[in-house]
């Protein structure tokens, strides 16, 4: 299928939006979407959400010989592909300009930062090493690929165990994962890319485009860096004319934001070991058993309520004690008193926080609201899980729930066995009008 | 001509077909027939079918059943095409068995006749203009077709246009005009240009679209605001300010996920601010 086009009002509203410094799903300017990492059964599996660009990552592993002049290092070998569900554009032989271009992105992120270390994937020098396969998929386009698709990667990377081989001498023995535990991959850095996107010749920036907002992109500037600080691969596209600040402070950027990512990777790696370790429940089962295929899920905004009693003890500690109340009236007229002075109003400035975003914001002054929020939407989902599908507003739903004394009105959502319940003590009723009209 | 086909059907369904009546309000699946309500009477139990060959009885006992949306006529009964739950209303003024279909969820639009969408305009070629409006092929609008066309006051390429579909099945290129059949433009045409455009599923916006919907009425409380729906799934908005602009689209996507409590809740909180 030919891609949607972008219409003229479209783009004129992305890009005023862009200049009143606003976005579509009420983001800031160098804020990223929610991240979700979940791990397979298998080790080397995952699946990265981004928002909603959804990528899954697989690693595996098989023995071959090396190349004739690397004897003794490993082999790696990187794989992108747009799948056909991830967005209607893709078709299978539509999709090379973008295809090849993540794909050459990818890998030098990944083989030329030397992030794995090949010469530990040598077993005989010479004659047999390991070949490490990665394959990406992406399973859902919303924009900024690049970033989901490293983050898979190295994830997945990370989560990998290769079966553990021995030499003794010529003789090579290779241990099945019930023999031996599968051996982790020795990784010296994780390398994460982050993507920003150019507007207006240059002159507004955006930190994880969305997929309309990269439609209407001028350029596109791509750092992959590691907690270190060390840049693996910049790449610029679009043809845009950069600042050397502006690229300065995009890497300043990029910093801090895969210092933070680079957080939540290990957090997951080591909630997942855990749970194998404790011998829980694991996999992408898992991962989505509140779900249900027939329900419609929004993500909830996340909200830190972790500490709210803490800060507002602290807040109300550390404000003034309200002024003392002069308890005699001045009187002005008869009629006309006044009790003390008015205060001015200090609602001003969280007024102006509010109006920010609605559901989506995460703002702090209206926190407590949000508790009654998330509340309610569990509220809400425990009651349905028990009853069938409801769409509450619907205006075709006709229920009508019918005592047993009254009308004899026919019920349409029951089913028969009511119905014949129902029968017999209609009956009597009806006989009794017949009775009336007769006389 | 019916019974040899019906037999034949029921044989390759495999099991019995179930009354209408009976599963209204169900989950329905694809390829399941279902009876309508006269001819439960003559369908026994189990195998054999033998209904009586009355000539002029049944002729006056049949009744007009509207086949709606997921479901389509199969011999004398009626076959299941989407899942989703079943659902009946029935006739207004008396005659007539009422309206069958399909309550199912969707995002990808399929042109029907007579619905109105919002189409971008892709191309012009010779006399008319190439409009995508999310289906399979672009569907074709004629340089005359508007309210006092003239050479100036055409669409250009990317503009919105709202209209209607004069053509619409499987076997042709849709064509869509934005005139009424009296000649009226009648709220349709180029839209305006700023505002926001997206895209929800469809079982929303026939949801907006009923009649007294509490949501539109709630939203047009809020600010002043000029809104298009699409039965494509397409919804255009605008507002006075973009801030006002992106929290009404926000709330109309999010309609879908929520209960009225929760709407009611966000919306007194909006009015508030």
């Amino acid at each position: 299928m030919k891609e949607t086009p972008l219409s003229n009002c479209e783009r004129r509203f992305l890009l005023r939006a862009i200049e009143e410094k606003k976005r579509l799903d009420g983001r800031q300017t160098y804020d990223y979407r929610n991240i979700r990492i979940s791990f397979g059964t298998d080790y080397g599996c995952c699946i990265v959400e981004l928002g909603k660009t959804r990528v899954l990552g697989q690693v595996s592993c098989e023995l071959v010989s090396p190349k004739l002049n690397r004897a003794t290092e490993g082999i790696l070998f990187f794989n992108l592909e747009l799948s056909q569900m991830a967005a209607p554009a893709f078709e299978p032989g539509r999709q090379s300009d973008l295809l090849v271009k993540l794909n050459r992105l990818m890998e030098r992120c990944l083989r030329n930062s030397k992030c794995i270390d090949t010469e530990s994937l040598c077993v005989v020098a010479g004659e047999k090493v390991w070949q490490i396969r990665v394959d990406l998929h992406l399973l859902n386009h919303d924009g900024n690929i690049i970033d989901a698709a490293s983050i898979a990667a190295i994830v997945a990377l990370c989560h990998f165990r290769r079966p553990d081989v021995s030499v003794q001498g010529d003789e090579v023995t290779l241990y099945t994962p019930e023999e031996r535990d599968p051996v982790p991959l020795s990784i010296h850095h994780m390398p994460i890319c982050v993507s920003f996107a150019f507007f207006q010749q240059g002159a507004y920036l955006l930190v994880d485009p969305n997929e309309r907002e990269e439609r209407v992109m001028d350029g596109l500037l791509v750092i992959a860096m590691n907690k270190h600080r060390e840049i693996c691969t910049i790449q610029s596209s679009g043809g845009i004319m950069l600042l050397k600040d502006q690229v300065l402070r995009c890497s300043k950027i990029a910093g801090v934001k895969v210092a933070e990512i680079t957080e939540l990777i290990l957090k997951a790696l080591e909630n997942d070991q855990k749970v194998r370790k404790e011998g829980g429940k694991f996999g992408f089962a898992e991962s989505i058993a509140n779900q249900r295929i027939t329900a419609f899920k929004m993500e909830k905004a996340p909200i830190d309520t972790s500490d709210v009693e803490e800060k507002a003890e602290e807040i109300i500690a550390e404000a003034e004690p309200p002024s003392e109340v002069v308890s005699t009236p001045v009187l002005w007229t008869p009629g006309t008193a006044q009790i003390g002075e008015g205060v001015e109003n200090s609602w001003g400035d969280l007024e102006d926080s509010e109006k920010e975003d609605d559901e989506g914001g995460g703002d702090q002054a209206i926190i407590l609201d949000g508790i009654k929020m998330d509340t309610g939407v569990e509220v809400s989902d425990i009651g349905s899980q028990d009853a069938p599908i409801i769409l509450s507003d619907s205006e075709e739903e006709e229920m009508i729930i019918l005592e047993p004394d009254k009308n004899p009105k026919k019920i349409r959502t029951q089913t028969t066995s009511a119905k014949q319940e129902k029968a017999p003590s209609k009956k009597p009723v009806k006989r009794r009008k017949k009775k009336r009209a007769a006389n | 001509m019916a019974e040899p086909a019906s037999v034949a059907a029921e044989s390759l369904a495999g099991s019995r077909a179930r009354a209408a009546r009976t599963v209204l309000g169900q989950v329905v699946l694809p390829g399941e027939e279902l009876l309508l309500p006269e001819q439960e009477d003559a369908e026994g139990p189990g195998g054999a079918v033998e209904r009586p060959l009355s000539l002029n009885a049944r002729a006056c006992s049949r009744v007009r059943v509207v086949c709606g949306p997921g479901l389509r006529r199969c011999g004398d009964r009626l076959l299941v095409t989407k899942c989703g739950r079943l659902r009946h209303k029935e006739p207004g003024s008396g005659s007539g068995g009422g309206v069958y279909w399909v309550d199912s969820q969707q995002k990808r639009y399929v042109p029907v006749k007579g619905d109105h969408v919002i189409g971008i305009v892709t191309a012009k070629s010779g006399d008319i203009f190439k409009v995508d409006v999310g289906g399979s092929e672009p569907a074709s609008l004629s340089y005359l077709s508007f309210e006092g066309a003239t050479k100036r006051n055409r669409p250009n390429v990317g503009d919105l246009i709202y209209g209607q579909f004069v053509v619409a099945n499987k076997d042709m290129e849709p064509e869509m005009v934005c005139i009424d059949s009296c000649g009226r433009a009648n709220g349709m045409g180029v839209i305006g240009q700023d505002g926001l455009l997206f895209k929800v599923t469809l079982g929303l916006i026939r949801k907006l679209l009923a009649p007294d919907c509490e949501i539109i009425q709630e939203v047009g409380k809020l600010y002043p605001l000029e809104i298009v729906f699409g039965m494509n799934g397409r919804i255009w908005v605008k507002a006075k300010t973009i801030q006002q602009t992106l929290i009404l689209a926000n709330i109309l996507e999010a309609c879908e996920h929520m209960t009225s409590d929760q709407r009611k809740q966000i919306f007194s909180r909006l009015a508030e601010s």
